[in-house]
C-alpha cells in the first residue's frame, strides 16, 4: 500500500515555480527523501531475510533450490533498464519525443522481462517445494523479493503513463523534470536489487 | 466570493472559499492545520472516555464495570489512539499551522500532498475506530507483541481485531511518511531570504527533528505491520516459532521504531515550550545553539537505545548493559534543555498568562517522567519494575504532563493567532490547575503501585493487596482531568464567539507570525519578510540599552504590521482540489477488503486510488486567474 504513494506522481506544486532558498528543486529533494525513507524499508526486509535465511525447517535450503545463472541473467536485464531509462531522459531533454517514447517503452519492456523472471523463479520454487508457508527462510524470500517486485511494477506504470502522458501531447520539454523523478525512482528500485541479489543469491 | 470554475479533465475545478466544500477541498496549511486539530481534539476526548472506563474498573477491586475482554480492547484502543490519534496529529496540527508562518512562506512546499496527508490520517483513525462495531477493537495492546498478536483469522476464525491494528496503523503511517518528506522539503527550501538555518526559531528545528524521525521510523514499524499481517491472514512464518520466525524480531523492529517514536511525540512539545518561556520572560532562549543542537542529538541518539524496552526478554548482558548506557546518554541532551529552559526565566519579566503556566507545568512535569525514566535505564532496576504501573506513572510523566502539556500552551498561545480572538485567561488558569492537580492526583499513585508489584494491562485486582487507595485516589483525579477539559472546551467555546479581539501582535512574540494580522490572510505575507536575526520580530521592536536590556524601538520606526485586507489579491495560491480527499479514500477500501479477503471491492479501492492520482498528475497546482 505504501508505495502507491509516490511523490513523483506530483507535478511543481509550487505556482510559478519560485526559486527555492536551497536552490534545490523542491520535487527533486521530495524524491531523495522519500527514497531515503525506501531504504529504510527495504534494510528491515533484508534484515529479517539475514536472521531467517538459514531456518529452512524441512523445506529446501537456499544452496539447493537458487539458480544463480538464471537470475543473473535478470539481474542483467534489469540493469540495462537503467541504461534505457537514462537515454529516455535524455531524449526528452532534447525534446526528442519520438526516442523519448521509445527508450521508455523499452525501460517498460526490460521491467516487465524481469518480473517474468520472477514469476518463473516463484513458480519453479513453488514446484520444488518451497512456498511461502514453509519456513522462516521461504517467508522471508517471498516477501523481500515480492516487495521489490511490486516496486517494480509501480515503476512499470509510471512508465506507461508517460507514455500516455507523451502521446497526449502534454509532456513537453520543459517536463523532462517528471521524466527524471520517474528515472530517479527507477534508479532506487534497481540499485535495491543490485543489493538483494548481492546479499540473498550471491553470498553463500 | 469567486465562482469561477474551470473545466480540468472530468471534474470541474471546485472554487468554492466558504462553506463545507471549501473545508473539504482545501490545500491551504491553515485550513489544514486546524482541521488536523479539531479532529485530534475528537480522538482525544475518545481516547479519554476509553482511559475515563479503565480507571472505572480499577477505582475498586474486583470492579465490574468492564469484563477482561473489554478491558483488553480498551487499554489498547486507549494507547493506539492517545499516540497516534491524538498526540502525533496534533504535533502535524501545529506543523501545518505554523511552519510556513514562522519561515516566512506561503504554503507548504506540495500544498496537495498536504491535504492528503490530513485525509490519510482521517480516514485511517475512522478505520481504526470502526473496529467497535465490527467485532471488536484491538486488543493486543499499542505494542501488539507476537505471537499474541498474530493469531489470526487462520486459527480463531472472524478474528479481525489486530487486523485493524496492523491496518488502520499502517494507513496512519502513510499520512505520517507523506507529511514528513513535505515539511522536511518546506523547512528545507520554502525559509524566507535571510532564514538561515540557525535563525531558524526552535519549533521549526524541532518539528525538522521530528520529521526526519518520521521520515525514517514509518518505514520499519511499515515492514513489522505487513509481517504481522501476512502472518495472520497468508499464514508465514515471520513471527511462528513452529517454522523458524523469531517473534522477538517483531520487539526489535517495534520499538526500533517505537522508541524513535517517543520523540517524534515530546519534540514538538519542546518546541512549543521553547517559543513560550522566552516571549513570556521578555528574554531571548537561553542557548539557543545549545537547544537546537540537544534536539538533533536526541534525534540521533533515539536509534541507539530501543532494547531498553527488551531488558527482560533475555538480549544477553552486553547488549544490556550497551543499551543502559546508550540510555542513561541520552537524558543529557535532555537534561541540557531543561537548564536552558529555566535559565531562560532567570531574571525574566515573567508573565504568568495561561500558554506560560502550562510550560512550566511541562518542564515540571518532564523532569519528574524523565527522571523516572533514568531510573528504567539500571537494568536490575528495570527488571523490577517491568510491566507495572511504575512504567505506567512515568509515560504519562512524559506523554501528558509532558506533550499534552506542551500542546495546550501551544493552543493557548496561537489561538489568537488562529482565530482572531484572545483566549479567556481566567478560564484558562482554572483549566491549568485543575488538570495539573488532576494529572498529579492520578498519575503520582501510579509510582506507589508500581513500587508496591502492581502490574500493567490485569483487569481487575484483589482487595488484600494493599493497592486499593491509591487505585481509588488515581480515580478521583480522572475526574478532576474530565473537569479540567470541560473548562478548556467551554473557554474554546466562548472565546471562539466573543473573546476580545487580538492584536497581530497579543504577545510581543518574537516570531515571524506575529508581524501578519490575527487570523492570517490565506496568503500569510503580503511580502515575503527579509530576516536579519535570529528572533526578527524582536529584533524590529527592541533595542538594547548597554547592559543588555530591552528598550523599545521609537514609535514609528518600528514597522507597520496591520495589512490591508483587500490587499493580495493577486498573490497566485495553488487552487482547491478534490483528488487528495478521492485518493486517500482508496486507502481504507482496500484495507477492508484485504482484511474480509474481498477481492473485487480491492480492486475497486486500488482503482479509485490510482483515479485520484491521475487526475491529481493532470490537474494543475493553481488555475490561470479569469
Amino acid at each position: 500500500m505504501e508505495e502507491l504513494v509516490e511523490p513523483s506522481m506530483q507535478q511543481p506544486e509550487h505556482p510559478g515555480d519560485h526559486a527555492t532558498y536551497t536552490g534545490l528543486d523542491n520535487v527533486k529533494l521530495a524524491m531523495w527523501a522519500f527514497l531515503g525513507s525506501e531504504c529504510l524499508f527495504f534494510g528491515s526486509f533484508i534484515t529479517a531475510y539475514l536472521l531467517y535465511r538459514n531456518r529452512t525447517a524441512d523445506g529446501p535450503k537456499p544452496s539447493e533450490i537458487y539458480d544463480i545463472p538464471f537470475t543473473s541473467v535478470s539481474s542483467f536485464v534489469l540493469l540495462m533498464s537503467s541504461l534505457t531509462m537514462v537515454l529516455a531522459l535524455a531524449a526528452i531533454q532534447r525534446g526528442d519525443h519520438r526516442k523519448l517514447r521509445a527508450w521508455i517503452m523499452a525501460t517498460a519492456l526490460l521491467g516487465t522481462t524481469f518480473i517474468a523472471g520472477q514469476i518463473y523463479e516463484f513458480t519453479t520454487f513453488v514446484k520444488e517445494g518451497l512456498t511461502l508457508k514453509t519456513s522462516a527462510f521461504g517467508t522471508s524470500f517471498f516477501v523481500l523479493t515480492g516487495f521489490h517486485g511490486t516496486h517494480v511494477a509501480i515503476g512499470i506504470l509510471m512508465l506507461l503513463s508517460l507514455i500516455a502522458l507523451s502521446s497526449l501531447g502534454r509532456l513537453q520539454q520543459a517536463d523532462a523534470k517528471k521524466v527524471e523523478m520517474v528515472g530517479l525512482y527507477w534508479h532506487f528500485v534497481d540499485i535495491v536489487w543490485v543489493v538483494i541479489f548481492t546479499v540473498i543469491y550471491l553470498i553463500p | 466570493m469567486a465562482t469561477v470554475a474551470t473545466k480540468t479533465g472530468i471534474f470541474r475545478r471546485p472554487s468554492a472559499k466558504t462553506g463545507l466544500w471549501s473545508w473539504i477541498t482545501t490545500v491551504d496549511h491553515k485550513r489544514i492545520g486546524i482541521l488536523y486539530g479539531y479532529t485530534a481534539f475528537a480522538f482525544f476526548l475518545a481516547g479519554g472516555i476509553e482511559a475515563f472506563l479503565i480507571r472505572l474498573q480499577l477505582a475498586t477491586p474486583e470492579g465490574k464495570v468492564l469484563d477482561a475482554d473489554l478491558y483488553n480492547q480498551m487499554f489498547t484502543t486507549h494507547g493506539v489512539t492517545m499516540i497516534f490519534l491524538v498526540v502525533m496529529p496534533m504535533g502535524a496540527a501545529f506543523f501545518n499551522y505554523l511552519l510556513p508562518l514562522m519561515i516566512g512562506a506561503r504554503d507548504v512546499a506540495f500544498p496537495r500532498l498536504n491535504a492528503l496527508s490530513y485525509w490519510v490520517f482521517l480516514f485511517g483513525g475512522l478505520f481504526l475506530y470502526s473496529s467497535w462495531f465490527l467485532g471488536g477493537a484491538p486488543d493486543g495492546g499499542w505494542f501488539g507483541y507476537a505471537p499474541l498478536s498474530t493469531l489470526g483469522p487462520d486459527v480463531l476464525p472472524g478474528e479481525n481485531r489486530m487486523d485493524f491494528y496492523a491496518i488502520g496503523l499502517q494507513i496512519l503511517g502513510i499520512a505520517s511518511i507523506v507529511a514528513s518528506v513535505n515539511f522536511i522539503v518546506t523547512i528545507i527550501n520554502m525559509r524566507a531570504p535571510g532564514m538561515k538555518l540557525l535563525r531558524m526559531p526552535v519549533f521549526v528545528w524541532m518539528t525538522l527533528v521530528v520529521n526526519f524521525l518520521l521520515l525514517f521510523a514509518m518505514p520499519i514499524i511499515a515492514v513489522a505491520l505487513f509481517m504481522m499481517s501476512f502472518d495472520r491472514n497468508f499464514g508465514t512464518n515471520f513471527f511462528n516459532a513452529a517454522s523458524g520466525g523469531d517473534p522477538i524480531l517483531w520487539q526489535h523492529l517495534f520499538w526500533l521504531f517505537g522508541h524513535p517514536e517517543v520523540y517524534i511525540l515530546i519534540l514538538p512539545a519542546m518546541g512549543i515550550v521553547s517559543e513560550v518561556l522566552p516571549t513570556f520572560s521578555k528574554k531571548p532562549l537561553f542557548g539557543y545553539s545549545a537547544v537546537v543542537f540537544s534536539g538533533i542529538a536526541i534525534g540521533f541518539m533515539g536509534w541507539g537505545v530501543w532494547a531498553h524496552h527488551m531488558f527482560t526478554v533475555g538480549l544477553g548482558s552486553v547488549a544490556n548493559q550497551a543499551f543502559a548506557v546508550s540510555t542513561m546518554f541520552i537524558a543529557v541532551p535532555t537534561g541540557v534543555k531543561i537548564f536552558n529552559w529555566m535559565a531562560t526565566l532567570v531574571r525574566g519579566s515573567i508573565r504568568l498568562n495561561t500558554p506560560m503556566l502550562f510550560s512550566i507545568g511541562f518542564v515540571a512535569m518532564f523532569v519528574i517522567g524523565g527522571l523516572s525514566g533514568v531510573t528504567h535505564s539500571i537494568v536490575p532496576h528495570d527488571t523490577q519494575q517491568q510491566d507495572t504501573y511504575y512504567i505506567v506513572a512515568h509515560f504519562h510523566y512524559v506523554l501528558f504532563g509532558g506533550a499534552i502539556f506542551g500542546l495546550f500552551s501551544g493552543i493557548y498561545y496561537w489561538f489568537p493567532k488562529a482565530f482572531g480572538r484572545m483566549m479567556n485567561d481566567r478560564l484558562g488558569k482554572l483549566h491549568f490547575w485543575l488538570m495539573f492537580i488532576g494529572f498529579n492526583v492520578t498519575f503520582g499513585p501510579f509510582h506507589i503501585l508500581g513500587l508496591k508489584g502492581m502490574p500493567r494491562r490485569y483487569y481487575t485486582y484483589q482487595a488484600d493487596k494493599g493497592w486499593n487507595l491509591w487505585n481509588m485516589v488515581a480515580t478521583v483525579g480522572v475526574f478532576i482531568i474530565m473537569a479540567s477539559i470541560l473548562v478548556f472546551m467551554a473557554n474554546w467555546w466562548i472565546s471562539r464567539r466573543r473573546g476580545r479581539r487580538a492584536s497581530a501582535d497579543p504577545w510581543d512574540g518574537r516570531t515571524l507570525e506575529w508581524t501578519i494580522p490575527s487570523p492570517p490572510p490565506e496568503y500569510n505575507f503580503l511580502e515575503v519578510p527579509r530576516v536579519h536575526h535570529r528572533d526578527d520580530f524582536w529584533h524590529q521592536k527592541y533595542s538594547q540599552d548597554a547592559k543588555g536590556r530591552p528598550v523599545p524601538v521609537p514609535v514609528g520606526a518600528a514597522p507597520e504590521h496591520e495589512a490591508d485586507h483587500d490587499a493580495g489579491h493577486n498573490i497566485h495560491l495553488p487552487s482547491p482540489s478534490y483528488f487528495p480527499l478521492i485518493a486517500a479514500a482508496g486507502l481504507p477500501i482496500m484495507g477492508y477488503s484485504l482484511m474480509y479477503k474481498w477481492w473485487v471491492p480491492l480492486a475497486i479501492g486500488l482503482v479509485v486510488l490510482l483515479a485520484g492520482f491521475y487526475g491529481w498528475i493532470l490537474e494543475p497546482a493553481a488555475e490561470e486567474e479569469h
